[in-house]
């Protein structure tokens, strides 16, 4: 197996895409967005509950490869309980990281996402389950998508 | 009982023409499979995308431009008529490669899809009126659909879609004639689905539709370089291909027009090349194909079809359909062994030599990233079949699709790596 394989399915990603964390619908949620990548197939709703500016839960469903599904469900658990600023700091550390292989600040576990930037096309994959969370804590309603152009 | 006939050298060579050609010898044509990806031998099985070129072409566009290189049909220097009579020679070559009945039913595109948007854009502005149905299957290409969305809204016709048959993947026909007797424009129908490997049953349709008053229009993308194609007995008004997707180079194709209705068509772009004389108002164009070709052409582009197409006939494309299909069927019945751990879509059997599959549990994204690491390309997502693939309920699906070239220890390569990618995500 390739080092750029292992470095692209680490352990954890395997784990959470197998078996996603928070994975279920929120009852009584304040906020959901969606993310759809058409051209590809992943397809995500996120729901949240919030205490004022604080993301009190938070959970996601739907389907797609293993690096989206993974990269929701990571997601879902280093959100809880952080504030709006908070998680906008981490989408643009998590996004400098999965398209340069270097984070911009402290991303803990999510450095397990690291090894996407050898993997140009599956960048998007890893970052749309972020674009769907500033989506929601924006309050916006249009689903969003990470594709650009077809493959 | 007669006695068997003695050996000659003669029967020896008829033997081995019934034995068909040596595929594996042929591998040494194609300079681009001699390579290691990700420190692994390249398997490439992505031929349905588009196929890699033979020596035999790349040298015929290289000697072009060493050569012959100028600008055709205006020049009167030397150059510019070596560089007309290749352009020109490439129309007839092609002419005889699809049994056209003369060059003049030949016009050079890009590839399938301006061929059908030149037939959507000239004959559909011609004769599609509000309420005309143009009838398309359920199984086209993007490019056998959105030409024609876009041709509905522009004339307020509308769209109907012959139904494929669940995952085996062949067109229901039981209602043709009945739907073609209604209203039906055109018939628009791909020869062999990209996505599924259905080879549908064109000459029988297109008489079908012949005889209901209908035109039909045949996209050969999938099997131009595939198998014989002809365009007489085939029985078409309208045939499109591509010629990278047969050897040839990208950015050249052919669309096929009986020479009839090409000389009704308005012209598809306007500007050089297509014009008889120009005023500052008004223009007259000149006949049929040369109407439809604005501006200089794909000269090499041309130049290197012809060359494809001559390296095609001499493999001879009987023997490339047996190969295709033996692939098709072999990697089929090899797949199946998955069982309950794959999902197979298309025809079982007469398929061509494509198959599109789904690992159970995994994305057909995380299967084709795996198998790059192996040196294996395959492709994975909707295949430009949308509709089809919500119809099947999917949302993408792996395709692995061959060409003369491949052989079938590749197709058993092609499952060990699919074994390893079960392992890989603990299946």
């Amino acid at each position: 197996m390739s080092d750029d394989l292992s470095d692209l399915y680490q352990q954890v990603i395997l784990d959470h895409c197998k078996h996603p964390r928070n994975f279920h619908e929120l009852a009584g949620h304040h906020r959901s967005a969606e993310g759809h990548n058409p051209l590809c197939g992943d397809q995500l709703k996120l729901f949240l509950t919030m205490n004022g500016d604080r993301i009190q839960d938070i959970s996601f469903v739907g389907s797609g490869c293993c690096i989206s599904k993974a990269s929701a469900s990571l997601l879902t658990e280093a959100a809880k309980g952080k504030t709006r600023a908070e998680v906008e700091r981490m989408f643009e550390a998590v996004h400098q990281m999965v398209t340069t292989g270097q984070a911009a600040g402290e991303v803990g576990k999510l450095a397990v996402f690291a090894g996407v930037h050898k993997f140009p096309a599956r960048v998007k994959c890893a970052i749309l389950a972020w674009h769907a969370i500033m989506s929601a804590l924006k309050g916006d309603t249009q689903p969003v998508s990470t594709e650009t152009e077809d493959m | 009982m007669s006695q068997p006939a003695p050996l000659t050298p003669q029967t020896a060579a008829a033997s081995a023409a019934e034995a068909g050609p040596d595929w594996n010898a042929l591998r040494a044509d194609f300079p681009i499979l001699h390579q290691q990806v990700h420190n692994r031998p390249l398997l490439y099985l992505d031929n349905a995308a588009t196929t890699q070129k033979p020596r035999a072409v790349i040298q015929a566009l290289q000697r072009y431009y060493e050569r012959d290189n100028a600008n055709v049909h205006r020049g009167i220097h030397e150059l510019s008529n070596r560089a007309t009579a290749a352009f020109e020679s490439a129309r007839a070559r092609a002419a005889r490669f699809l049994n056209a009945r003369s060059p003049e039913e030949i016009v050079f595109t890009r590839g399938t899809t301006e061929g059908i948007n030149l037939v959507a854009a000239t004959w559909g502005a011609q004769n599609v009126k509000a309420g005309d149905i143009i009838l398309l299957t359920e199984m086209e290409h993007h490019s056998n659909l959105v030409p024609w969305q876009l041709l509905a809204a522009r004339t307020g016709a509308r769209l109907r879609h012959l139904p494929v048959t669940g995952d085996a993947g062949l067109l229901d026909l039981s209602h043709l004639d009945e739907w073609l007797g209604s209203g039906v424009k055109l018939l628009a129908l791909t020869h062999i689905s990209n996505s599924l490997g259905t080879i549908n049953p064109v000459a029988e349709i297109c008489a079908r539709a012949r005889k209901a008053g209908v035109t039909t229009l045949v996209d050969a993308a999938q099997s131009a370089g595939h198998r014989p194609v002809d365009v007489q007995e085939i029985g078409c008004d309208f045939l499109a291909l591509s010629g990278h997707k047969m050897c040839g180079p990208t950015g050249i194709g052919v669309l096929y027009g009986r020479q009839e209705l090409l000389e009704t068509l308005p012209p598809y772009q306007g500007g050089g090349e297509m014009i008889l004389s120009v005023e500052y108002h008004t223009s007259t164009w000149k006949h049929a194909p040369h109407r439809f070709e604005a501006g200089t052409p794909d000269i090499s582009g041309a130049v290197g079809l012809a060359a494809a197409m001559d390296y095609l006939d001499a493999i001879g494309r009987t023997h490339i359909a047996r190969h295709d299909q033996e692939l098709g069927a072999y990697a089929y019945a090899r797949l199946a062994e998955f069982k309950e751990g794959i999902r197979l879509f298309g025809p079982r059997i007469g398929r061509a030599g494509l198959v599109s599959f789904l690992l159970r549990g995994v994305h057909a994204h995380d299967v084709v990233t795996v198998a790059d690491q192996w040196g294996v390309a395959l492709r994975g997502g909707h295949h430009c079949t949308q509709p089809l693939m919500r119809k099947l309920g999917v949302e993408s699906t792996a395709r692995a699709s061959f060409y003369f070239y491949n052989t079938p220890a590749e197709i058993d390569r092609l499952v060990e790596v699919l074994r390893e990618i079960q392992k890989f995500f603990g299946l």
